[in-house]
């Protein structure tokens, strides 16, 4: 099965690691993604927060790539989703016109982890798993923007989405409640105000474990980033002793179905998640 | 009352109505539930209901001054849970612009540097976005490296950096020239901020 695929700037950068992950489990699962060719940035935050204009057009041309390429298109970064769609909206509506792009829509703009759950294909995925995530204890974490707002993103649930969860038990993992699987990690503040990022993600941490999780399951590589690269500061900071390794589902699909290279990807963590596979019996 | 605190105070009853042509602020009747769910409070000056109430008070200087509007992370809970259907979010996004229009200081330098950087590194890299050219640039623009030398802030960036360029993950790479450039630089031209 074909489907068109935008990666975003951040997939050929920071998270090549995600981008390994979901080229080859989409490989494992019969799926042919078909990079848009030409594809721009999106503008993401920066867009949004200083120049209107800009935040619509710039996404606004990679819609009119994927309505040109005719075939839906899957996005795996949770902020990029959030502004095709933005976009899509624009591009229907009163000002569309004025972007400067022609777009004929007639295509669904969806995101990863939604299209590898949806209908059926959690069926398919159940008869291909080989080792099982048994003793696994995880939260998922979904990300801001993959949900937010409901009147932009199409999604029916937007404060308490399921799928990450469905997923993990179908992989044999063990998913668990809480409640802040769609709290902000503070995203693109991570630069500017690396404090600010500190106080939400030690929170997450704490709420995790309270949990009972032993790691994060996420769909969003700025997520992954700001739960993986700040503990060690973290920990420092608050004298605790925090291991909570951070996996992309995607990363997860992988290990259960075998494929052999997912020691590969989880080298590029910075919390090393092979001492919690071993210390669970996983072969990695 | 000084002249400046009452020239400060003077409303603006027009910003109210323009802020209507992108959202229905005036809906507000102040329940403070985009308060509640806010993550971000904690490092704010006016909490978000605050903000509505002083855009709807015509207090332009207050709103356009203020620190919300710059450490807003854009999560969207406010406007996902507004009874009254304002794009909360989407006002503080409009704010920002607005002040920047009309040449306030911000009381986030980092952020908004960091903002502008980023567009400057999708320019200058033809349609895409170099994460090392964003850092880079947003270290020249930023400044305040002496500053952060002391504090030890510079150092856990450097640990940052070398931590993703070990594992592959900050690639240095020529931009590459997109088929689609000349229409992404009239993008930029169209709106320059």
């Amino acid at each position: 099965m074909k489907v068109s695929y935008y990666p975003g700037c951040s997939l050929e950068g920071t998270a090549i690691d995600y981008a390994a992950s979901i080229e080859e489990v989409s490989r494992l699962l019969d799926l042919e993604l078909e990079e848009l060719e030409d594809w721009n940035c999106c503008g993401a935050t920066a867009a949004h927060s200083l120049n209107h204009h800009l935040s619509l057009s710039l996404p606004a041309r990679n819609l009119a790539l994927a309505a040109a390429a005719g075939q839906d298109v899957v996005v795996p970064c949770a902020l990029c989703f959030n502004r095709l769609k933005v976009a899509e909206k624009a591009l229907k509506g009163p000002d569309g016109d004025q972007l400067g792009v022609s777009y004929q829509g007639g295509i669904k703009i969806w995101d990863l982890l939604d299209y590898l759950t949806q209908n059926g294909r959690l069926k398919d995925l159940a008869a291909k798993v080989v080792q099982p995530l048994t003793g696994l204890k995880a939260v998922g974490y979904y990300g801001c923007l993959v949900a937010r707002p409901p009147a932009v993103t199409d999604k029916k649930e937007a404060e308490n989405p399921q799928n990450l969860e469905q997923l993990l038990k179908v992989l044999g993992a063990d998913p668990l409640d809480w409640s802040f699987k769609t709290d902000c990690c503070g995203a693109g503040l991570a630069v500017a105000r690396p404090d600010i990022i500190d106080t939400l993600v030690q929170r997450l941490y704490d709420r995790a474990l309270r949990a009972g999780a032993d790691c994060f399951v996420v769909s969003c590589q700025m997520c992954q980033a700001n739960l993986d690269m700040p503990q060690q500061r973290i920990a420092k900071k608050t004298g605790q002793d925090y291991y909570l390794p951070v996996f992309y589902f995607t990363e997860l699909i992988g290990l259960a179905l075998g494929h052999p290279e997912v020691k590969k990807w989880l080298a590029g963590h910075l919390v090393d998640p092979v001492p919690l596979l071993e210390k669970i019996g996983l072969r990695v | 009352m000084s002249e400046t605190i009452a020239q400060a105070l003077e409303p603006s009853p027009e910003l109210a109505e323009r802020l209507a042509g992108l959202t229905g602020v005036s809906a507000c009747y102040q329940c403070k539930k985009c308060s509640s769910g806010c993550p971000l409070t904690f490092a704010m000056d006016f909490y978000p209901d605050q903000v509505i109430r002083l855009a709807l008070l015509g207090q332009e200087a207050l709103v356009l001054g203020c620190r919300t509007i710059w450490v807003c992370s854009a999560c969207e809970t406010c406007t996902t849970r507004c009874p009254n259907n304002i794009d909360i979010a989407g006002v503080m996004d409009w704010l920002k612009e607005e002040a920047l229009r009309q040449g306030y200081a911000s009381p986030q330098p980092g952020v908004t540097s960091f903002h502008q950087s980023f567009l400057d590194a999708v320019r200058l890299g033809g349609g895409r976005l170099s994460e090392p050219l964003l850092l880079g640039l947003y270290q020249l623009r930023n400044g305040g490296t002496l500053a952060k030398l002391k504090s030890g802030a510079l150092v856990e960036d450097l640990r940052m950096a070398w931590e993703l360029a070990r594992r592959r993950r900050l690639p240095l790479r020529l931009p590459r020239r997109l088929k689609g450039v000349r229409e992404i630089k009239a993008f930029f031209k169209k709106s320059p901020i």
